[in-house]
C-alpha cells in the first residue's frame, strides 16, 4: 500500500460527536454528506469507482453522490431512501457518527429516530426557497427531541449569486419561527443554540473549505462548527442516574474470594459518582454507600456520565435489573403516572383500549393509555383533538403504569426522560415517548 | 441567537472510551433481555475485540453466554488454533458447528467442490440456533463494512427463517434497545456497530490484544487471479491442503497480511510490510481501498450481495 494521504486520524484521545442531517432530497443533503465524507477523505477509491459504475449504468453523466447514502437494493432501484442510515468519518480531532434520515416518506418517524441519538442537527434550507413548511417541521421535531445544537445551512448560495441580503432575510425569518415555537428562548439542561452558515454543498463553499465567494461571511465553516460543538457528555445534567442493567454474582465460582461479590452493572446515564458516596436504590428506597467502582479489571475512584461501570455497595441489599441507583442527596419519588409527547412509529395505529409495554431505561412496565390531550399537526403546529394515533402522529398523552418508574422530564435528562412503547403481540417498537 | 452558557463539567470521553462503553452497555442489554444468547466467535479481529469487551462487561463473573464458531472447514489453521487457545484461556465454553456436517446431512449442497463456503454458513448457523434454542446471536459486524450494514439495527430482528427484512426493521431510539423475540425468532446483536476498521485497530493497540499471526505481514505463496491476490496451497487443520494454483498461473512469494479473515476461498490478503499493530494503524490511515474492497471475493458479485446474504440468514 502506498501512502499518499492520511484519510483518518490516528489520534487516540479525540472525542465523538453524533449529529443528524435533515432536509429533503432536493435541498442537497446527499451532496452535503457526500462532500463531508469526500473532503475528509473517508470515501475510498474502490467505493468511488463502484458508484461511478452504478451512475453510468443508470445513464447519468456525473457521479451521483447520493448513491453513497442509499445502501439498499430497493433504494438503488427506485432512487429513494427508505430508512435511517449511519455514516462515519473522522478528522484530526474528532470522530463523527452521522444519522442520515431520509427527507421524504415516513419523515416524522425517521427524523425522530435519527434525532434521538444526535447532539446536533444540520437543517438545510434552499436559498432560493427560504423557510418552508418542511423547515418548520424539521425544526419543530429537532426541538421536540431535544437536540441542543441546531445549525441552519442555507444551501445553494451559488444559485442566488452569493447574495448576503437573501441570506440575512432567511436567517431573520428562521429566528422569527424559532421564537414562535419557543426554541430560541428554551434552555434545556444541555443548553441550546442556533447558528447559521451560508454555503454551496455542490461547489464546496463553507463546508470544509471557505473558498472566495462569500467574503462577507466570517463565521465558522460547517466542519469548524462540527469540530467545536460540545459533545453530549460535556454538557450532561448533574443528577446521578444509574439504571441497573445486570447483577454480577459469581458465587458459584471456584474463587472463594468471589463468593460474596455482588456487582451492579450499568451505564451512568448522567452525573458523577465517587467511592464513599451515599446512594439510594429506587423504587425500594434501600440506602448504602459506594464501596468500589470498577471498569473491567480497573478500579476507579470516581466515574462519570456515559461510562459503563460496575458498582459495589457496602451493604448487601436486594437490587436487580430495572432498579435505579441515585445519590441519597437527590432522591426522586418513583411515579405510576406519566405525561409525555409520543411519536407513533408503527403502521398499526395505537389503540387506546389496549395495554402496551413501556421500556424506560432498563425497566419495563405495562401501561394503559389515559387521556390523549391533543395531536400536533407537524406542518401547521396546530393542536387537534384525537382518539387514536397513526404512524408519524405526535400527541400529548398520559399513561397509567403497572410498575413505578424513576423518571425525569425529557428537557432535564434525555436518558431518564425517554421511553419506547412495545406491542407485546408483535414485540415491535411502536412508539417513542418524551416525558413532560 | 442564544449560546450555551453552561461550562463543560469535565473532559468528554475519548472516542475509544465512548465506543467501549457503548459496546459494554449493549452486551449487558443482551444479557439482561435475552434468555439464551450466544457470542459468535471466529477468531478474527472483530470478534476478538468483542471478547475483550465481554471481559470488561461481565468479569469477575463468567460470560452469560457460550461462544460459538460456524466453521466452514476452509479456515486458516492459524486462526482455528488461535480460536481454541483464546477460548481455553478465557475458560469459556466454545461450541463449534461445521458447514461440512451440514454438507453430510445434505442441508448444504455445493454447486462445485471449490465453491466458496461463506454463504453456506447461514444454513449451519440456523441449524445451530435451532439445536441450542438460542434467542440472540452476538456478532462482530460493523456498519462501516458494507452499505447494507449501514442500515442495520444494533438489535436486528430475524424471523423464524433467519431472514432480515431491511424494509421492516424495528425503529431503534435512544439507547432503548428492544431484543424481544418469540420462540423460533432470533435477534442479532452488534455491539460494535458504530466502530470502523480504524477503531478496531486502535482498540487492539490500546488493549494490547493478541491476534492470529496472519493479520501481520508474512511471506506467502500466492497467485494473481481476477485482480485479487489469492493464497495457494493452504494447509488446513485436518492436514489437507487446498487452493492449488490453476494451470498457467505463476506462483509468487509475496509479503502480505490479511485485513479481514474468513473462508480461505474468498478472502484475499493485501501487500503489506506492517508486522505490528501500530504499523497496521498507520497503514489503515493511509489506504485508499476499503476493508472489503480488494479482499472479499464474495462481496463483489453484485451491488447487493451482502444484503442478499443477510436476507437469507447470514449475520
Amino acid at each position: 500500500m502506498t501512502s499518499t494521504h492520511t484519510n483518518q486520524n490516528t489520534n487516540h484521545n479525540d472525542s465523538l460527536l453524533r449529529f443528524m442531517t435533515c432536509g429533503s432530497v432536493d435541498d442537497g443533503k446527499s451532496t452535503l454528506i457526500g462532500r463531508l465524507l469526500f473532503d475528509t477523505k473517508t470515501i475510498l477509491a474502490d467505493t468511488l469507482s463502484q458508484i461511478e459504475r452504478t451512475s453510468q449504468k443508470r445513464g447519468m453523466e456525473a457521479v451521483d453522490l447520493s448513491l453513497l447514502t442509499d445502501g439498499l437494493q430497493a433504494e438503488r432501484e427506485q432512487g429513494i431512501t427508505i430508512d435511517v442510515a449511519y455514516r462515519y468519518f473522522s478528522t484530526g480531532t474528532r470522530k463523527y457518527i452521522i444519522a442520515d434520515a431520509p427527507g421524504h416518506e415516513q419523515y416524522t418517524r425517521n427524523m425522530v429516530t435519527a434525532a434521538s441519538t444526535a447532539n446536533l442537527a444540520i437543517i438545510l434550507i434552499d436559498a432560493r426557497k427560504g423557510v418552508l413548511t418542511q423547515t418548520r417541521r424539521h425544526t419543530y421535531l429537532a426541538h421536540l427531541v431535544g437536540i441542543p445544537h441546531i445549525v441552519v445551512a442555507v444551501n445553494k448560495m451559488d444559485l442566488v449569486n452569493y447574495d448576503q441580503a437573501i441570506y440575512d432575510k432567511i436567517c431573520a425569518d428562521y429566528l422569527d419561527f424559532a421564537n414562535e415555537i419557543g426554541l430560541a428562548q428554551s434552555k434545556t439542561a444541555a443548553g441550546n443554540d442556533i447558528s447559521f452558515i451560508p454555503m454551496s454543498a455542490l461547489n464546496g463553499d463553507m463546508l470544509v473549505d471557505r473558498l472566495d465567494n462569500m467574503p462577507w461571511y466570517t463565521g465558522q465553516t460547517m466542519l469548524e462548527k462540527l469540530e467545536a460543538a460540545p459533545t453530549a457528555h460535556s454538557e450532561h445534567a448533574e443528577a446521578f442516574r444509574f439504571p441497573v442493567q445486570f447483577v454480577c454474582r459469581p458465587h458459584a465460582s471456584d474463587d472463594h474470594e468471589l463468593h460474596d461479590f455482588r456487582g451492579f452493572m450499568g451505564r451512568i446515564e448522567s452525573g458523577e459518582i465517587a467511592v464513599g458516596d451515599a446512594v439510594t436504590v429506587l423504587p425500594n428506597g434501600y440506602t448504602s454507600k459506594v464501596k468500589a467502582i470498577q471498569l473491567g479489571e480497573e478500579k476507579l475512584q470516581s466515574a462519570t456520565t456515559e461510562q459503563s461501570v460496575t458498582l459495589l455497595l457496602e451493604d448487601e441489599i436486594d437490587t436487580s435489573r430495572g432498579d435505579m441507583i441515585v445519590k441519597s442527596s437527590d432522591v426522586k419519588e418513583p411515579v405510576k403516572q406519566i405525561e409525555a409527547f409520543v411519536c407513533w412509529l408503527s403502521e398499526t395505529p395505537m389503540s387506546p383500549a389496549r395495554t402496551y409495554v413501556v421500556r424506560h431505561t432498563t425497566r419495563e412496565s405495562k401501561a394503559k393509555i389515559g387521556t390523549i390531550s391533543y395531536k400536533v399537526d407537524v406542518n401547521t403546529l396546530e393542536q387537534q383533538a384525537a382518539t387514536d394515533l397513526k404512524m408519524n402522529d405526535i400527541a400529548r398523552i398520559s399513561f397509567k403504569l403497572a410498575q413505578p418508574l424513576m423518571v425525569d422530564s425529557y428537557a432535564d435528562n434525555r436518558s431518564t426522560g425517554a421511553f419506547i412503547i412495545i406491542d407485546e403481540s408483535s414485540n415491535n417498537t411502536v412508539g417513542a415517548g418524551m416525558i413532560i | 441567537m442564544t449560546t450555551s452558557t453552561k461550562q463543560p463539567n469535565n473532559k468528554p470521553l475519548s472516542h475509544l472510551d465512548w465506543l467501549e462503553s457503548e459496546a459494554i452497555y449493549i452486551l449487558r442489554e443482551v444479557a439482561g433481555q435475552c434468555s439464551n444468547p450466544v457470542l459468535l466467535f471466529s477468531g478474527g479481529k472483530d470478534s476478538l475485540c468483542i471478547l475483550r469487551l465481554a471481559e470488561k462487561a461481565f468479569r469477575p463473573g463468567k460470560f452469560p453466554f457460550p461462544l460459538m464458531h460456524i466453521d466452514t472447514g476452509h479456515n486458516y489453521k492459524e486462526v482455528i488454533d488461535f480460536r481454541d487457545q483464546r477460548a481455553a484461556e478465557l475458560g469459556e465454553r466454545l461450541i463449534v458447528r461445521s458447514v461440512e456436517d451440514s454438507m453430510k446431512r445434505g442441508t448444504v449442497v455445493l454447486k462445485s467442490p471449490d465453491e466458496p463456503r461463506n454463504k453456506h454458513q447461514s444454513v449451519t448457523l440456523l441449524e445451530a440456533i435451532e439445536e441450542f434454542g438460542f434467542d440472540c446471536c452476538i456478532g462482530g459486524a460493523r456498519r462501516d463494512e458494507e452499505k447494507a450494514r449501514a442500515k442495520e439495527r444494533i438489535m436486528s430482528f430475524r424471523d423464524e427463517f433467519g431472514q432480515w427484512d431491511p424494509k421492516n426493521q424495528r425503529p431503534e431510539l435512544w439507547d432503548l434497545y428492544n431484543a424481544r423475540s418469540h420462540k423460533g425468532e432470533n435477534i442479532r446483536a452488534f455491539p460494535i456497530s458504530n466502530w470502523t476498521e480504524m477503531d478496531v485497530w486502535q482498540y487492539i493497540e490500546r488493549e494490547k490484544l493478541e491476534l492470529p499471526s496472519i493479520y501481520f505481514a508474512h511471506q506467502r505463496d500466492v497467485v494473481m487471479r481476477g485482480g485479487a491476490i489469492v493464497p495457494i496451497n493452504v494447509p488446513l487443520t485436518n492436514g489437507e491442503v487446498i487452493n492449488p494454483p490453476k494451470a498457467g498461473e505463476e506462483v509468487i512469494n509475496m509479503q502480505v497480511r490479511f485485513r479481514t479473515v474468513g473462508d480461505i476461498t474468498c478472502t484475499a490478503p493485501v501487500i503489506s510490510d506492517a508486522d505490528n499493530v501500530s504499523k497496521i494503524v498507520l497503514e489503515t490511515a493511509t489506504t485508499t481501498i476499503t476493508e472489503r474492497g480488494a479482499t472479499r471475493l464474495d462481496d463483489q458479485t453484485s451491488d447487493a450481495s451482502m444484503e442478499q446474504r443477510k436476507k437469507e440468514g447470514y449475520f
